[in-house]
């Protein structure tokens, strides 16, 4: 412990405590931007660069940046001097210098760090005007839009792409006033090997870095009556959007959402738990083969598209081990376009499947050409929880008072196991659940695989399966799961089956969420709320899901079969790192 | 060679002393003429290649075997580049500034064969220095 | 008279503008009226390096210094000493310290200005050939401190002798290895920081191109005190020749011994290689400079942790300037105390310094701590070119600020050209003089940081550029009074809030000139700046040939009466200016 003095004020903080922290504990506010720090997640960044959060040390000469300086036994702080208080209104002033004002139909108005920050040190004067930066803005992408004239150099999705993702996209280019976070060389993000993860669109404090927005296109399909528009709504969407109006984090509102949906006009609301019941069933089917026939060990999960497109790109070698399994979306988007569609009396095209995702690369995803069936996408929008927001907003939906209702049949149907596919581990439980039925033939019962929970970074368990020890492995963050390949490759592990899902806490913390800003917590209560849905279902293991087995019975015949092979499963194709 | 102890180092360097001291004060104990000549990027700029080369060329048309040209750093003169020092046995090392490539001649055939001053170049060493041959 | 005299008279451009003497061609006169020529040649020389005596006239082979020669003396001295062999004892030279004159220069040294310790042999040895580096003991240092020294009591020597470090921050040597030193852990690394930027300084690649062992050799002493077996040289690509004699020196070093295993049969091994900068001006910044040889991105980052606890590859590392090395062995060799008794009481030893502007003998110059910039200036320097009226002198490159007039007798060291809102920096000084804007200085600084930086931080990024801009502006007359405080305010902020040493710095430039000279920021924000020619018409002939020369037709007058210039029309070209044959036209 040290002793040290804020503004007059004594305190005795731990070692290691940095000055905005022990600021806060004696309820001295300092303004930050750069800053991000969740700790559970092992994310922070630590770059100082916006010196918003400086503040005088007494008896030094240069300003101290709180959110990183760490706190030394009798240190004097003051955060509210005069010179303090000058130079993070200058510097705050020196950012929005260079920043275009287009805030009024900026796609983060409202929601944007910086603007907050102009408020809380209530900027209304500009004193250094000057040049702009201009740089074109990137839109090559399917997924991420890229505005470096909005970039404040916080250098949090540098952070997000480079150490907790290992991608080693985005990094700074140029110098001086020039100096922006591309791609190396700027080239488009669409030349890169961008797993379009969204963890930098996640913590951009302003809108540099969005994801594309697909509501416009969504709208035009609902407004045309010769149109069929069905919906389908991932697992983590309903743990969040209720942020967006004001309820609690980890509120569950899927009924709201089903509700909300069939209000903006889609003709049939299905729930992507099916498709993840679907998916578990197919690898589940998938792993026991390779276990039974001496297939390649391990299995690794491919429902996660960043993941996809991460180990296509950095392990292109390594393309015979993720399980072929499609998406549970991409999944039920071609079930919905096949077998829904036969009764449907309308042309195939005329058919469109939206899906509502936690997710940006969901977006890339749904337009990538193998995903599809006689040239047309089995998933044809993609909307983030936060577009969905925004379009029940824009309709005037009063989405917290709202009523609940239930998904269309029979595609609406789920069970717990799909509905932890929303978080790290959940993906992997609900495949244990189903492959313990099918190896030992017995009931499962105490469903609940503890040791496979948590947010630690890796994970490994082994599961009891009759006579066999199933070496299960965990990662999410693409870094952890850099790691895991990395020890596979080196024969250093030996695992049956590894989940690997892009983001932090898995889809909870997708790109697509509603803003975190940074509060670690929001992201926990999330996480609660999937298992709470898990444990208040009847039905808690995939294989139990008596519409996903009618399925089968009735046009897919046998798991793993011929049918399910053309319509559940893909390949992947070997990219380059740049 | 390896030099394995300070005092293999120390008896190296005492076999060596005459090369500084004809520098340093023109003490030598043979005939050995030194033409020292700045070849610092500075001096190379301002053409001391050229001037290298020539103050060798005129040396072997004039068969002066006992005068050795060698490259050395920058004295500082940058007005004066390029800069030589001649060292000639017996007589204080004196410094000229701007011996360009046509300068070659003269100098040599004033300084060292004639031995006069080369009036208009000459420079006046106009700094001490820690001492190296001091022990 | 039996013997031959030459007399060698200082020609040096200081003795000659400011006293106006041609006493080479006065002693030829005399010399020739007497008859003497057989007996006395007259020889120009350069400067003798202590101008403030000037002009001075030394006598062969009697090895004697007259000072303050003045053309009224030539005769006396012709005719007492030549002719009578009698030294004119008035004149002679007076030592310094004894305050005797002098009558033979042989043995005593005249107190001279300069006094060189890292740059003893640049100029004296062959740098590609390691026996004339041994020859002026060379090694010895290192030698002798791995077989009587402790690596305690080296860095005790380091401190003693009080070093600082010589890049710019003046940081104590001593103190930094002794941190690196005390760090935890085997493996810790030895930097040598040759990423020379400042515009206008090269004392650092002097020093590796004319001595490049006494860098290798203590940076092995440096590796020795503080625990690393490796070294790095990080040298900027831009030299060229000073790589190519660094990689001699170092495969020379290895076959003698001096680098690689068991050096000098100590069982110490230290190695040295060498790392490429790119150019980035940021990266002699410490941190950069690391992160440039771990093949990041050169950008600095915050301190603490300083490289002596966590450096290269986060393991403790010892950053330290060629400069600063280049004193090392010196050092070791004369003690800490001779070290200690050169230069002022918080600053030690010597400075380089590359002086550079409008001034007579530009070059580089190693004077002790504490030495005035008069001296520096008026004495090493030579004076003004054409006697012109000194200014100011910018010091310590982009980092740096003005000092003006009234601060020429500071002795130079850390603490005082800090407290005169300057910086010692690397050392470049440029002089100024009358013709000399300032205004347009400190644009021309901040057009350099400003595009030298390497963006990271808000108040560099965009603040030099914002103050680029406010001065661009000024200088264009498009600015106004309120810019001034605008800019003021950025300077203030910039230098209290940027991440690392050189954004912290990089307002110095325009803090110091708007102190010393802000009625030519004034003149440029009220835009009372004249920008045009005019007649000066007590001193016009009414030749015409400005009117005849002027491309807008703006110069009016009759001949034989003073002509006048239309300002609203005049562009300013100086045609007038060139053509007048008596300096009757003023410039802007």
């Amino acid at each position: 412990m040290v002793n040290i003095k804020i503004n007059g004020i004594r305190i005795q903080v731990p070692d290691h405590t940095t000055v905005l922290e022990a600021a806060k504990k004696v309820g001295v506010h300092i303004p930050t931007l750069c800053h991000l720090k969740l700790d559970d997640f092992g994310i922070v960044n630590k770059v100082s660069s916006c010196r918003v959060c400086v503040v005088e040390e007494i008896g030094k000469p240069s300003l101290i940046p709180s959110c990183s300086a760490l706190v030394y036994e009798g240190m004097n702080i003051r955060t509210d001097s005069v010179k303090a208080l000058n130079a993070r209104r200058n510097n705050l002033e020196l950012l929005l210098s260079n920043h275009p004002f287009d805030c009024l139909t900026c796609a983060k108005n409202l929601q944007c760090e910086l603007q907050s920050l102009a408020n809380e040190l209530h900027i209304t004067e500009i004193h250094a005007k000057g040049e702009k930066m201009f740089y074109p803005i990137d839109k090559s992408s399917n997924a991420i839009v890229k505005d470096p004239n909005k970039c404040v150099m916080c250098r949090r999705c540098e952070t997000m792409c480079n150490e907790v993702q290992t991608v080693g996209v985005l990094s700074a280019i140029n110098r001086g006033f020039g100096v922006v976070v591309a791609p190396a060389f700027n080239i488009d993000l669409a030349d890169s090997s961008c797993t379009y993860c969204g963890q930098c669109v996640a913590v951009c404090p302003t809108a540099a870095l969005i994801a594309r927005s697909d509501i416009q296109k969504v709208w035009r399909a609902l407004a045309n009556e010769r149109r069929h528009v069905v919906v389908q709504v991932a697992p983590a969407v309903r743990v969040a959007i209720g942020e967006m109006f004001g309820m609690a984090p980890g509120t569950i509102s899927t009924g709201k959402v089903v509700t909300a949906l069939r209000r903006l006009g889609f003709d049939a609301v299905f729930d992507t738990n099916f498709g993840a019941d679907l998916t578990i069933i197919e690898e589940a089917n998938e792993l026991v083969h390779r276990i039974q026939h001496g297939g390649v060990l391990p299995m690794l999960t491919s429902c996660c598209p960043a993941w996809v497109k991460f180990f296509e790109h950095q392990f292109p070698d390594m393309l015979d081990i993720p399980s072929t399994c499609k998406s549970p979306q991409i999944m039920l988007g071609a079930i919905i376009k096949s077998y829904y569609l036969k009764n449907l009396d309308i042309l195939p095209r005329r058919l469109k499947v939206v899906s509502i995702m936690p997710c940006v690369a969901k977006k890339a995803e749904g337009a990538r050409p193998e995903l599809s069936k006689d040239e047309l996408n089995n998933v044809d929008y993609v909307l983030s929880t936060r577009e969905l927001g925004y379009m029940i907003k824009e309709a005037g939906i009063d989405f917290a008072n709202l009523e609940e209702s239930e998904f269309d049949n029979l595609l609406g149907e789920s069970t717990g196991a799909a509905a932890i596919f929303g978080t790290t581990g959940g993906v992997i439980e609900a495949a244990t659940r189903t492959a313990y039925e099918m190896i030992t033939g017995e009931s499962l019962g105490n469903v609940d695989f503890k040791q496979l929970r948590g947010l630690e970074g890796i994970r490994e368990a082994t599961v009891k399966i009759g006579s066999l020890d199933l070496k299960i492995g965990i990662a999410h963050g693409l870094g952890n799961a850099r790691k895991l390949l990395e020890s596979i490759k080196a024969g250093t592990s030996h695992f049956h089956a590894i989940e690997i899902m892009a983001c932090p806490g898995g889809c909870i913390g997708g790109g697509g969420q509603p803003y975190h800003h940074g509060n670690q917590e929001i992201l926990k209560k999330r996480q609660d709320a999937i298992y709470a849905i898990d444990k208040s279902l009847p039905r808690r293991k995939s294989h139990e899901n008596e519409m996903v087995l009618k399925l089968y019975d009735e046009y897919l015949g046998a798991p793993y079969g011929e049918k399910a092979h053309d319509l559940l499963h893909t390949c992947y194709t070997p990219g380059e790192r740049i | 060679m390896k030099i394995n102890s300070r005092s293999e180092l120390v008896e190296l360097r005492k076999s060596l002393s005459n090369k500084i001291t004809l520098r340093e004060s023109g003490a030598t104990t043979d005939d050995t003429i030194e033409i020292l000549i700045g070849m610092a990027t500075c001096g190379i700029a301002s053409g001391a290649k050229d001037t290298y080369n020539e103050l060798i060329t005129v040396i072997e048309d004039l068969n002066l075997t006992n005068v050795k040209v060698i490259s050395v750093g920058c004295l500082g003169y940058c007005y004066m580049e390029p800069t030589v020092q001649v060292c000639i046995p017996g007589e204080e090392p004196l410094l000229y500034g701007k011996i360009t490539k046509d300068k070659a001649f003269e100098l040599i055939e004033k300084v060292i064969v004639e031995r006069v001053y080369l009036s208009d170049n000459l420079l006046i060493r106009s700094f001490d220095k820690a001492g190296a041959s001091n022990e | 008279m039996n013997s031959k005299y030459t007399l060698l008279v200082c020609d040096g451009a200081s003795c000659k503008t400011t006293h106006k003497a041609n006493l080479a061609a006065g002693f030829k006169k005399v010399i020739a009226e007497k008859k003497l020529g057989e007996f006395v040649s007259v020889v120009k020389t350069g400067c003798f390096g202590i101008c403030g005596q000037g002009p001075i006239v030394k006598v062969l082979p009697d090895d004697l210094l007259y000072v303050s020669v003045k053309q009224t003396d030539i005769e006396e001295i012709v005719e007492e000493h030549i002719k009578n062999g009698n030294v004119v004892k008035r004149l002679l030279y007076t030592d310094p310290f004894t305050q005797e004159p002098v009558e033979k220069q042989k043995g005593k040294k005249i107190y001279q200005k300069q006094f060189r310790i890292a740059l003893r042999n640049c100029g004296l040895i062959n740098p590609e050939d390691i026996t004339e580096y041994i020859a002026v003991r060379g090694y010895e240092a290192l030698a002798s401190v791995l077989a009587d020294k402790t690596p305690i009591e080296v860095v005790e020597l380091m401190k003693k002798s009080k070093l600082r470090g010589r890049g710019g921050g003046g940081f104590p040597t001593g103190l930094k290895w002794e941190f690196t030193a005390k760090q935890p852990g085997n493996e810790k690394y030895v930097i040598c920081n040759a990423d020379e930027g400042d515009p206008g300084a090269f004392m650092d690649r002097s020093v590796l191109e004319g001595d490049p062992h006494s860098v290798l050799e203590a940076m092995a002493i440096a590796g020795y005190a503080i625990g690393a077996s490796q070294g790095y040289i990080y040298v900027r690509a831009e030299y060229p020749l000073a790589i190519h004699r660094l990689n001699i020196a170092m495969e020379q070093a290895r076959e003698y011994g001096f680098l690689g295993k068991n050096i000098f049969s100590s069982g110490f091994d230290f190695d040295i290689d060498i790392r490429l900068g790119a150019g980035a001006f940021v990266c002699g910044e410490e941190t950069a400079l690391i992160h440039s040889m771990e093949g990041q991105r050169g950008e600095p980052t915050k301190k603490p942790p300083f490289p002596s606890v966590s450096g290269f590859r986060k393991k403790p590392t010892s950053v330290n300037n060629v400069e600063t090395f280049a004193n090392i062995p010196a050092i070791v060799l004369n003690g800490a105390d001779w070290f200690a008794s050169i230069g002022t009481e918080n600053s030690k030893g010597t400075k380089v310094f590359a002086l550079a502007g409008k001034i007579n003998n530009i070059g580089l110059v190693e004077v002790p701590m504490g030495t005035t910039l008069r001296e520096i200036i008026y004495d090493i320097g030579g004076g003004m070119v054409n006697n012109k009226e000194f200014k100011a002198v910018q010091s310590g490159g982009p980092s740096g600020g003005v000092i003006p007039k009234e601060h020429l007798d500071t002795p130079i060291d850390y603490e005082s050209l800090k407290q005169i809102g300057s910086m010692m920096g690397s050392g470049g000084l440029i002089v100024l003089d009358e013709d000399d804007d300032i205004v347009q200085l400190a644009k021309f600084y901040l057009d350099f940081t400003q595009d030298e930086s390497c963006g990271k931080c808000t108040p560099c990024r965009i603040g030099t550029k914002r103050m680029y801009e406010i001065l661009d502006r000024l200088t264009k007359l498009e600015g106004s009074p309120d810019d001034l405080d605008i800019l003021e305010d950025l300077a203030v902020n910039i230098k209290n809030s940027a991440l690392c040493g050189l954004g912290q710095s990089a307002p110095n430039p325009v803090l110091s000139t708007m102190e010393y000279f802000k009625d030519e920021y004034e003149a440029y924000a009220y835009r009372k700046v004249k920008h045009t020619y005019s007649i000066i018409t007590d001193k016009c002939i009414g030749c015409t040939k400005c009117a005849r020369v002027c491309p807008v037709e703006c110069i009016s007058g009759s001949v034989k009466v003073p002509h006048v210039i239309d300002e609203s029309l005049c562009i300013a070209c100086g045609a007038c200016y060139t053509a007048c044959p008596v300096n009757a036209i003023e410039k802007p």
